[in-house]
């Protein structure tokens, strides 16, 4: 659970970068040729296989502990637990639906068209045009606005799963403890919102 | 000072229970959480009804006995007691109390309050010692200690095996229980060398008696009476790793 989720911690990062191109004044040259080569790179595809392991291992672990922690405690209590906790920690199930919803919609829009699945206008010597998908779909206010409320969720899932994989990996250290804590906190808060200012950049200054 | 207790009350462990209000008057502000129950319980029989069951032993904060879910909070809302020591001067005059069992599939109700926690010494059975032939005790040096490892394991070893770790996870796990036994010997040259098998046996032990995993969210930590820190389940997570790695039965 924890090291696939710090494996797609690392993978946001990557994914990141190649989105952050989009920012760039030149047409989405330089995003689709990165989209490209990750497209059609052999490294690159082995690699999403290991991705998908990744994904895959993660919700499916997620749901079954959820499910098997849900059933610890057959009977509630009448008056629901007041202790002192990390607010989102309690929450990492919903938090994660958020996401998933997030994934599954990505896939239809983007990973679905690189597979053929789908069909799509922007299409540029056989190669779909991503940089012209993204924009299209971001002039979408709706969608949009959607992809912002999934990104807050985003932030949400890895607040608590930065510092928590740590814990669960034994890695815990009166110096140490405190920076990752820190790092956790940075890492939650940029990620989701350097995603967040491509559609904004693209419906409001495009 | 007066109260308005809201009380679980089960007869047997597959009775249907419910909540029962009883009201009790003139307690004394220092009187202790149980201390109050007493009285209600003299009161109960005074009018020939059955006390409220709950368990207790020492009322001084040691043996982890007693075991009440008080508005919310196992031991009540007050840091770093039981509730044998939690006091009604910290409730407000005419307040409403509920008392629950502590909940979880693993500590069936047996009545009332009471709740069925050996599969606590059922973990223990599994790793929670150290295996030694009798004999003359060793000398007091022969064994060397860190200050450091002797003071860390002192504070695992405030563990009073209470369960309210249990009580508060939201998941029923019992990783701060195990957690604290395990740090407990593994900081010890005594107990390293049964330590992999121990950690093995024992969470493999917890995950068997039906109690939740441990997904960070600390409540056991804020609620336990010997404030055992979050900081052992770490060290758990880090020797548990260590023994899957190797086979077992192998050095
Ligand atoms: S009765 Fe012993 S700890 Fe409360």
């Amino acid at each position: 659970m924890a090291l696939a989720g710090l494996f797609l911690i690392l993978f946001l990062l990557v994914h990141l970068t190649i989105n952050l191109f989009l920012l760039r004044d030149d047409q989405g040259a330089w995003f689709n040729a990165a989209a490209h080569f990750m497209g059609t790179n052999y490294l690159v595809r082995i690699f999403e296989y290991i991705l998908f392991g990744g994904f895959l291992i993660h919700i499916l672990m997620g749901i079954i502990l959820q499910l098997k922690n849900w059933m610890s405690r057959p009977v509630r209590y009448h008056i629901s637990n007041k202790s002192t906790t990390p607010f989102l920690s309690k929450y990492m199930i919903y938090t994660g639906g958020i996401v998933f919803i997030f994934l599954v919609i990505h896939f239809i829009n983007f990973y679905f068209i690189r597979l053929g699945f789908i069909d799509t206008v922007h299409m540029e010597n056989g190669h779909p045009n991503f940089y012209l998908v993204a924009k299209e779909l971001f002039s979408l206010p709706l969608y949009t606005l959607l992809y912002l409320v999934l990104m807050v969720g985003l932030g949400f899932h890895l607040y608590h799963a930065f510092n928590s994989a740590f814990q669960t990996l034994g890695l815990s250290h009166t110096t140490y403890t405190p920076v990752i804590e820190r790092a956790g906190l940075i890492y939650s808060i940029i990620v989701p919102l350097g995603f967040s200012i491509i559609p904004l950049y693209f419906w409001l200054i495009i | 000072m007066d109260f308005t207790l809201k009380i679980w009350r089960q007869e047997h462990a597959r009775a249907k229970g419910k909540f029962v209000t009883f009201q009790v008057k003139n307690i004394s502000p220092d009187c202790s959480f149980l201390e109050m129950l007493d009285i209600l319980n003299e009161e109960l029989v005074d009018k020939i009804q059955l006390p409220v069951s709950f368990d207790h032993d020492c009322r001084e904060g040691i043996c982890g006995m007693c075991s009440l879910y008080i508005n919310g909070h196992p031991h009540g809302w007050d840091d770093g007691v039981t509730a044998c020591q939690l006091h009604m001067r910290k409730f407000k005059d005419g307040e409403t109390i509920v008392v629950e069992p502590w909940r979880s599939k693993a500590f069936p109700v047996i009545r009332d309050l009471m709740v069925d926690r050996s599969a606590l010494d059922t973990i223990i059975q599994e790793g929670g010692y150290v295996s030694v032939n009798t004999g003359q005790a060793p000398d007091a040096n022969a064994v060397l200690v860190s200050k450091e490892a002797a003071d860390l394991a002192m504070d695992a070893a405030a563990c009073i095996g209470c369960g309210a770790c249990v009580a508060a996870c939201k998941n029923a796990s019992a990783m701060l229980f195990i957690a604290a036994k395990v740090s407990q010997l593994a900081l010890l040259p005594q107990g390293r060398i049964e330590a992999k098998d121990r950690v093995r046996r024992m969470v493999r032990k917890m995950d068997e008696l039906g109690f939740g995993n441990c997904t960070n969210t600390y409540a056991c930590e804020a609620e336990c009476p010997k404030k055992i820190s979050r900081t052992h389940i770490a060290r758990l997570n880090r020797e548990f790793m260590c023994a899957k790695l190797i086979a077992e039965n192998t050095l």
